[in-house]
């Protein structure tokens, strides 16, 4: 059969349910708020470590929930703890224990590194 | 008479507990860092022994603070501390004088009715007696006052009482025996014999009119023995170990040693001196606003002490200070929570290494950390030159009223000053410290500290109590630092603003961080009483409430704060004010959104009353008006 160069490429569907929820199911037990948040963005605007970088705890939050720990543990360190974040969301998502919580489970569970 | 087998469980217990208090003092000062032991020292040789002693009896048989705050609470625990402690001295002299020999052993003392049962028959005799019945029935009055308030709390005018463990049962039974024991055994034997006084007399001869008094005696004076004896060696295995240990705790406190931010014999010392009397219950806000009731003070030393899972009670708090102040014994509890807190942070497997933790801390391996910096995204830090420095902070920012009535009044005030975090700054780091986070708020200090030194300036002025704060304690700063109430405060007295007085009637909510955790009480008051009329609250100084909004709990529900601050704004409102008044953003924030009358910053009040101000840019002629002024001043 004549080659024309055409082969299947393979799918490039990135598989979220693949991926390890651990971490927000560590954080969802014991911050249930974390459920409420709408992803609106009003924390991000507000942060105060958003002002000088990219950080935005909106991303942190979808991140968790898809799973992306990795880069979720890369970024979280940067969260100052202020409290601004707390004080303008709508939804009174407790945003300062979901950081806390999440770098709670990157440093104190075995298995994952910090 | 002379030896008695009933006496052998009292003398086990007696000198099981003297020997304990030795064996254990002997630890505790071993364990003391070597500064602390010089302190201790010196205390036991100078003028801090005697006030340790005055203090002893003061707080732990008088029990003055308890007293004060609550009579009746206070007269329970007196009767009993107080009571007995005059009960075995005049016990001692009794068995001395009219014993059968001088300087006799501690038995002979508790148990004198039974070694001279014919004692009580000549006239002094008879009075001593009376004195000893009086004491007695002193003891037991307190004694009915705790068996209620076991039962029903509100007796003594508590609305909650402590939780107990089985052990620290069988403890309280036994304490509860021992007075009603003495009671029965002496008025049986008085009531053989003839003798004694009012109560022991006279309760002895109505019971032996119907009963062969002289047999029934001798089972109570055992139980008596034995109630005594099992009190003693349960003492070191129950929250009664605070008895002594309240001693120990006093004469270290008063020769300087303070809790630190290290766990170590203080602290422990500290934690075993909690007499669970439940004060830090009542005035926890967490309890009574938002029906919290399982991490109070009393809570917390008790997990400490039984080495139990305590992670959410040293989280779960407003680290307002309410229970520091209160607490009778004088326990730093804060710092006792911080240090809980920052333990767990340094510590990777909690779960497993909790046992004794406050001894082995130190020794467990350290948690995952690469130590990278956390924050290396923060720009080198420039400043511009200044004598005055503003530092908003991050909740200032989110408040911009604050922010822009602050910039009014150092406009005013003619200084040479300059905003260093005017388009956002870092944090100052105490909210990363109240989590435990010691080593990134390093990071945060680090960088704000920078851009203070470079700017040269002599004061540092922030609007957020919870900056003043770390600032003040935490920073290694050689400015002024200075709440903006306390700025403003000088500006009036040195004459550098001019105010109207406005005619409102405001009350005034002191934030917890400005009040009792840095006693910053007048300064703020009276600039208010300078431009407006300050009502009281009843909620004032040391009493103050927390707004509810507190960093200082990372794991409280949005809701269960919304309640808190609507408990406080309705107290704070109560007669109906123009505004409520307060000196931090976070508690302006918070308390704004739980009431309808209008929040105010004491910076914005003062900004109002300033004169005529903010026409100077936009009035041209005003503004050669000011330049006239300062000529004519010059001249
Ligand atoms: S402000 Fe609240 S609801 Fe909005 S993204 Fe942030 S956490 Fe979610
Ligand atoms: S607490 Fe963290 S995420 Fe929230 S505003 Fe502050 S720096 Fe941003
Ligand atoms: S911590 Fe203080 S106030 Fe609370 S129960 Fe103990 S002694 Fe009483
Ligand atoms: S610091 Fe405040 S919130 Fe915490 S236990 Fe004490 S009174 Fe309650």
């Amino acid at each position: 059969m004549e080659k024309f160069g055409f082969s299947l490429t393979k799918a490039r569907v990135i598989d979220y349910d693949a991926n390890d929820r651990s971490i927000v199911s560590y954080i969802l037990e014991r911050e249930p708020s974390l459920n409420l948040c709408i992803e609106c963005g009003c924390c991000s605007a507000a942060c105060t470590t958003g002002n000088f970088t990219g950080f935005s705890l909106r991303e942190i939050h979808i991140l968790l929930k898809r799973g992306e720990n990795d880069l979720v543990r890369q970024k979280i360190r940067k969260c100052m703890l202020c409290g601004k974040c707390i004080l303008v969301c709508p939804r009174g998502v407790n945003t300062r224990n979901v950081v806390f919580l999440a770098k709670q489970a990157f440093t104190k569970n075995e298995g994952y590194e910090f | 008479m002379n030896f008695d087998p009933f006496i052998i469980p009292f003398n086990i217990g007696l000198y099981f507990i003297l020997i304990y208090a030795v064996v254990r003092s002997v630890i505790w000062f071993r364990e003391l860092s070597r500064p602390d032991k010089l302190r201790l020292q010196r205390g036991f040789f100078g003028k801090a022994f005697g006030q340790s002693l005055k203090e002893i009896f003061l707080e732990s048989l008088i029990h003055r603070k308890i007293l004060k705050s609550n009579p009746r609470l206070g007269y329970m625990h007196m009767s009993l501390a107080f009571g007995w402690f005059l009960l075995i001295l005049f016990g001692t002299i009794e068995a001395d004088i009219f014993g059968e020999r001088h300087l006799n052993p501690p038995y002979k003392a508790i148990f004198f009715k039974f070694f001279s049962p014919d004692h009580g028959k000549t006239f002094f005799e008879a009075s001593y007696a009376f004195l000893m019945d009086l004491i007695l029935a002193f003891i037991l009055s307190g004694l009915v006052l705790a068996v209620t308030k076991r039962f029903f709390s509100r007796v003594v005018g508590m609305k909650k009482t402590t939780k107990l463990k089985p052990l620290d049962k069988v403890a309280l039974t036994s304490l509860w025996l021992i007075f009603p024991s003495r009671l029965i055994a002496e008025s049986l034997t008085s009531g053989a014999y003839g003798t004694g006084s009012f109560l022991t007399g006279n309760l002895g001869a109505a019971l032996a009119s119907f009963l062969p008094a002289n047999e029934l005696a001798y089972p109570f004076w055992w139980l008596y023995s034995l109630s005594l004896g099992t009190f003693f060696v349960l003492l070191p295995l129950t929250r009664y170990l605070h008895i002594p240990t309240e001693l120990f705790l006093i004469f270290m406190r008063n020769s300087g040693i303070r809790t630190g931010d290290k766990p170590g014999s203080f602290s422990e010392v500290e934690v075993h001196s909690c007499s669970s009397c439940g004060m830090c219950i009542d005035v926890c806000q967490l309890g009574f606003s938002a029906g919290i009731h399982t991490i109070q003070a009393t809570y917390l030393m008790k997990g400490i002490r039984n080495s139990d899972y305590i992670h959410d009670i040293a989280h779960n708090c407003l680290m307002c200070g309410r229970c520091d102040q209160i607490c009778p014994v004088g326990i730093e509890i804060s710092p006792i929570r911080m240090i809980v807190r920052r333990i767990e942070e340094n510590d990777r497997v909690y779960e497993n290494s909790w046992n004794g933790y406050f001894r082995n801390r130190l020794n467990v391996p350290a948690p995952k950390q690469d130590n990278k910096p956390s924050y290396d995204f923060l720009p080198a830090p420039v400043s511009k030159k200044a004598d005055v420095l503003y530092f908003a902070g991050c909740m200032t920012h989110l408040t911009p009223s604050i922010k822009k009535a602050m910039v009014k009044i150092l406009d005013a005030s003619g200084l040479n000053w300059s905003f260093i975090d005017e388009d956002g700054g870092a944090c100052c780091g105490r909210p990363l410290m109240l989590a435990g986070n010691d080593r990134e708020a390093r990071e945060l200090i680090n960088f704000n500290s920078q851009l203070i030194w470079k700017s040269g300036a002599h004061t540092l002025v922030t609007s957020c109590p919870i900056c003043y704060k770390v600032f003040r304690e935490s920073y290694y700063l050689d400015v002024e630092v200075l709440h903006h109430s306390q700025f403003i405060k000088n500006l009036i007295d040195e004459g550098l603003v001019n105010m109207n007085f406005l005619q409102k009637r405001v009350t005034y909510h002191t934030p917890c961080e400005l009040g009792r955790r840095s006693g910053v009480y007048e300064e703020p008051k009276e600039v208010i009483r300078h431009v407006a009329t300050l009502e009281p609250t009843g909620y004032d100084d040391e009493n103050s409430l927390c707004c509810g909004g507190s960093l200082g709990n990372i794991m409280l529900s949005h809701d269960k704060r919304r309640g808190i601050a609507e408990d406080v704004t309705a107290r704070l409102t109560a007669n109906d004010p123009d505004s409520l008044i307060t000196a931090c953003p976070l508690c302006k924030k918070t308390l704004a959104q739980a009431t309808s009358t209008r929040v105010v910053d004491i910076a914005e009040l003062v900004a109002e009353a300033i004169a005529d101000a903010p026409a100077l840019k936009k009035n041209p002629s005003r503004h050669k008006k000011k330049v006239v002024r300062e000529s004519a001043a010059s001249l």
